[in-house]
């Protein structure tokens, strides 16, 4: 799956073509597809529960002209997207800076570190609570728990490209009389480029995945809104859709981002 | 007035078991403007006595200092050249040399005047905006040199500066280092495995013995090269061939050998 890596594992006959390899891929898919059209035609899964791929396909396509709950579904996604984007770039902000510093001031680590493993292992959809409490239903419930699917890889990434830069960077930099600012924005900032843009995709990803839990306290707009609202009126077919959504977008963003990563270490002059 | 002084100083790394006594009882001094050359065996403990002048360890007793003030922190008054460069990848030449002057604060006119006097003086205009990884090795180690005596340091440290450069442009570092050194004199600890190297460059030589290292002897070379006047020659090879740098040279060659069979 991932490639430029070393692969392990048992291959059996020569090394697949890109092609070939999609081929599969596509041969997997059909099987997928295959089986659960089979569940839902044969009426092994009743339709209530498990509607045919075809009508989980059209229902995703009539949504982009007819509205479910007040929205059409691109409607819906651009808002999906807005608060995601508002919970990811605060992550990223308070995340880099503070991971950076910590791997700087040792002091800062020490005060910092236990704080955040404590609350590392809250999962953001555990804080779908206290968010509700907090802020109702307004926009700061939602950001506040992608922020929290988001941060830590942001703030981890940060601190380890700060704490493992070279060392002898480190004392050059010292030897040239840099201060504490200088030493963080020019030398472990830009030497931690690599790790942090890992990190960067990392957050991106989960904090997409805690977009439906976001906004099952949402009242207005959004996927995880529309799938909601499906489910009360029992529309599977609806919930299914919006899932497709959040699938294709998510892949979509992290193909996004792997194209960025590689554009960015090409003209690093990494690899 | 800026020389180096070691004060009966011991280093020791780890601490129980594990504990290795690196320097012992090294005393030391490297007067104003003076090239001394450090040779030992590997592991000897010459880049730890670089590192305690330059501020990154701290002498476990006695004192180093430089210039009568005792040294606790590295800083732009002694500049040093690492064996690997230690260029930030991320900056061009002249944004690695630049660095250090603006840390001083200085301003941007001052900053470019003196940026383009020492890219001439090293031989590096046509590659003031070229990314460390786009110069050779010889190349980049003459920003490292740039970028060291822009600062106009007291003292220059510099630990096998040429260890990773082929032989040729080795050569040609040596003889660039001997043109700075009259240009510029400064106050130089050099590190260096290579025995001629040392002699070829330095005023005096100092030979350490092994581990727990200490300065077996120091050895001047500066009166010799002054009374068979070396300077004359342009070339390396040339000095090389003389009968008072093959003798200095043997000197050193013994003394050091009998530290490596022993
Ligand atoms: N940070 C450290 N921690 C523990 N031991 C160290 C450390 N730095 C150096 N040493 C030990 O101290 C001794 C002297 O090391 P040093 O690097 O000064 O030797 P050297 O003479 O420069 O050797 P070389 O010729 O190989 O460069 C060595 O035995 C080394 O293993
Ligand atoms: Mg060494």
């Amino acid at each position: 799956m991932e490639s430029g890596r070393i692969k392990t594992g048992f291959v059996m006959g020569p090394k697949l073509s890109r092609s070939d390899a999609l081929g599969l891929g596509g041969l997997g898919l059909a099987g997928f597809l295959g089986l659960w059209g089979a569940l839902s035609f044969f009426g092994i899964v009743p339709v209530e529960f498990l509607p045919s791929p075809f009508a989980v396909g059209s229902r995703f396509i009539d949504l982009f002209a007819e509205p479910f709950a007040g929205f059409t579904l691109p409607q819906h996604l651009g808002s999906s997207l807005l608060r995601y984007l508002y919970g990811v770039l605060l992550a990223a902000c308070i995340g880099i800076p503070l991971g950076l510093a910590m791997g700087w001031f040792h002091l800062l680590d020490d005060i910092v570190t236990p704080i955040f493993n404590g609350l590392r292992f809250i999962a953001p959809i555990a804080w779908v609570p206290f968010a509700a409490l907090w802020f109702g239903t307004g926009i700061g419930g939602p950001i506040l728990i992608i922020f929290a699917g988001a941060f830590p890889p942001c703030l981890i990434n940060a601190y380890r490209g700060a704490r493992f830069v070279e060392p002898r960077l480190v004392e050059a930099a010292r030897m040239l009389g840099t201060n504490h600012g200088r030493m963080l924005t020019e030398i472990l900032l830009p030497a931690s480029v690599p790790s942090i843009v890992a990190g960067l995709r990392v957050a991106a990803g989960l904090g997409w995945q805690s977009l439906v839990g976001a906004e099952l306290i949402v009242a207005s707009a959004g996927v995880g809104f529309m799938m909601v609202q499906a489910q009360a009126s029992v529309q599977t077919t609806t919930v299914m859709a919006g899932m497709v959504a959040i699938g294709l977008t998510g892949l979509a963003i992290d193909v996004a981002l792997r194209q960025g990563e590689r554009w960015l270490h090409n003209r690093l002059g990494l690899d | 007035m800026a020389s180096i002084r070691f004060d009966k100083v011991q280093k020791y790394f780890g601490r129980g078991e594990k504990r290795t006594h690196a320097l012992a009882n090294i005393d030391l001094e490297i007067r104003d403007r003076e090239f001394l050359a450090i040779v030992g065996p590997s592991g000897c403990g010459k880049t730890t006595c670089l590192r305690l002048v330059a501020g990154f360890e701290a002498a476990s007793e006695g004192a180093v200092s430089v210039a009568g003030k005792r040294v606790t922190e590295p800083g732009p008054d002694r500049a040093v050249v690492f064996q690997q460069f230690a260029l930030f990848p991320w900056k061009t030449a002249r944004g690695n040399i630049d660095l250090g002057l603006r840390n001083k604060r200085m301003g941007g006119e001052e900053r470019a005047k003196r940026i383009a006097d020492v890219l001439k003086l090293m031989n590096l205009d046509s590659h003031a905006d070229a990314f460390p990884h786009q110069l050779s090795g010889g190349m980049q180690q003459r920003v490292a040199i740039a970028r060291a005596y822009v600062l106009d340091p007291e003292v220059l440290l510099m630990d096998e500066p040429f260890g990773a450069l082929d032989a040729q442009t080795r050569v040609v570092m040596q003889e660039e280092l001997v043109r700075l050194a009259r240009v510029r004199p400064r106050t130089v600890l050099f590190i260096t495995h290579a025995v001629e190297e040392a002699v070829y460059l330095a005023d005096r030589v100092a030979v350490m013995t092994r581990r727990p290292g200490t300065i077996k002897e120091i050895v001047d070379v500066k009166s010799m090269r002054e009374a068979e006047d070396w300077n004359r020659f342009e070339r390396i090879e040339d000095v090389m061939d003389l009968d008072s740098f093959v003798h200095l040279r043997t000197r050193i060659w013994k003394s050091l050998r009998e530290e490596k069979d022993s």
